[in-house]
């Protein structure tokens, strides 16, 4: 029995097939995962994503502190704006990867992984150091995903603020924090509401359309859109220049101390010896993680994370590849070698729901 | 409920065997269809090969996972069922019906000894489920 989120009982009144996620029992699907990944890619879909960790940061030094704490840069951000990072050790590897959003300058909110709570809950402290910054996990809230092209058109009633916020921009409307992101690549919102409202919230948006979907449509869904899953695609092994992440670290301007650095900036001037890549499956097939990719003459990678493309009907994945590595490899699949073509993620963009770069 | 026709004989790896005439029907169980969720891949025998028992001869893959297909019984591939390369996903809809994988003609005539039948199935599965 793992932890509960508020809307476990609307899971089971959905016929969800519960699944242990991170320690906590997660609706898998509600019937077809194919179903729901479609749902999204072509009109609403709604998760329960309340085994994240909310996590609100306050205090007079809080922006230096996470001008220090992230690899990404706090000071582009301007009140309801939020910022895509990663969090490194001192060594540069990603202890997480997370969405901060701006209040104000003194006060934050940091949206990290279920997985890595408490490594994460700890790191924060430790960074406290000499910076006057509260912490306080928001255990008291529960956080819906609401993605799809149709999103807009069927939540315009109930709430009209949301339509015009830009991606990645986000609003308060008294207890409840709307934000224009997601995990799909699809448009839509997260909502963060306090947990006793969200069980009847959730009924209200099945009711408007918004099908519910479960942690596979999840998974298929990111992967299509190229976005790392940590503990799969990354972890403290590896940085982001080795995991198609260089665009989250801001490298400018150079007098910002941010904790892994001087890593980074070590492994740039060495050369970056692997990447992290697309690969679609030139045949029929399934890519699964950990499989062998061989690129000729040049070495070998392995398979982060792999499946099967729902929107593409082709096996696909993201891969750990040697930097060298040119437009195809080899796969290693229950003893046969396949070839796949490299590309850099996504696989499919909004509108176009179409191979890119194939 | 999973549903375990009575008239089928099954193997312990969740194939299920239907006789018919002298050649075989083999599929795989609602119970396995329900365990794989949406299937997206399958891999099937070549027609006029020979399988021992418990011989890996397919594979079929959901969105989730990959599973073997164990020949319940020894015996030569006389057809297999060319619609699933298309659409897998028949396996979900219809596991004992238009699901089937492949038919084959057994090496030996006495068979059903060596499967289980509706109720061992029934047992089995529930055993599983702890």
């Amino acid at each position: 029995m793992g932890k509960k989120t508020p809307l476990y009982d609307n899971h089971l009144a959905a016929n969800a097939k519960i699944v242990d996620f991170a320690g906590w029992d997660m609706p898998l699907h509600y019937g077809s995962q194919l179903k729901e990944h479609n749902q999204v890619r072509q009109d609403a879909g709604l998760f329960d994503v309340s085994h994240m960790t909310v996590v609100d940061l306050s205090g007079k030094d809080v922006t230096a502190y996470l001008k220090h704490l992230l690899a990404n840069n706090v000071a582009k951000l301007t009140p309801n704006k939020a910022l895509y990072t990663c969090m490194l050790n001192e060594q540069g590897g990603i202890i997480d990867d997370l969405i901060v959003y701006k209040i104000s300058d003194t006060d934050y909110r940091l949206i990290v992984n279920s997985g890595t709570h408490d490594k994460d809950l700890a790191w924060l402290k430790k960074q406290i150091q000499s910076f006057t910054v509260t912490i306080t996990e928001r255990t008291d809230v529960a956080m819906l995903a609401i993605q799809g092209p149709k999103v807009k058109e069927k939540i315009k009633t109930l709430f009209p603020e949301a339509l015009e916020l830009k991606p990645f921009h986000f609003i308060k409307l008294d207890d409840t924090f709307i934000a224009r992101t997601g995990y799909t690549g699809e448009d839509g919102f997260e909502i963060i509401l306090p947990k006793t409202k969200a069980p009847a919230f959730w009924d209200q948006l099945v009711s408007l359309g918004i099908a519910p979907c479960g942690l596979g449509a999840r998974d298929t869904l990111r992967l299509e859109a190229g976005l790392n899953l940590y503990g799969t695609d990354m972890d403290e092994k590896v940085t982001p220049l080795e995991s198609n992440l260089t665009w989250t670290v801001a490298f400018e301007p150079k007098e910002r101390d941010f904790i892994g650095r001087s890593a980074l900036e070590k492994q740039q001037q060495a050369g970056v010896k692997q990447k992290l890549v697309g690969l679609v499956l030139e045949g029929q097939g399934v890519l699964r993680n950990h499989q062998r990719v061989i690129v000729e003459n040049i070495g070998e990678g392995e398979i982060t994370s792999g499946s099967f493309s729902p929107t593409l009907n082709k096996g696909i994945a993201l891969a750990r590849v040697p930097a060298e590595t040119l437009d195809k490899c080899l796969v290693e699949v229950r003893g046969q070698r396949l070839t796949a073509t490299v590309i850099k993620p996504p696989f499919i963009r909004q509108d176009k729901k179409s191979l890119v770069g194939v | 409920m999973t549903n375990i026709p009575k008239k089928l004989f099954y193997s312990a790896t969740h194939e299920w065997v239907r006789k018919d005439e002298d050649v075989l029907t083999i599929g795989i169980t609602d119970h396995a269809q329900t365990m794989l969720g949406d299937l997206v891949y399958v891999e099937l025998p070549e027609p006029e090969t020979g399988f021992e028992t418990g011989q890996e001869c397919a594979v079929i893959e959901s969105v989730k996972a990959a599973a073997d297909i164990y020949c319940p019984i020894s015996g030569e591939i006389v057809e297999v069922n060319e619609e699933l390369l298309q659409n897998p996903q028949v396996i979900n809809q219809d596991p004992y019906g238009k699901g089937w994988l492949f038919r084959l003609r057994p090496f030996e005539n006495d068979f059903t000894n060596k499967l289980l039948n509706a109720d061992q199935y029934t047992k089995q599965v529930a055993s599983e489920a702890h």
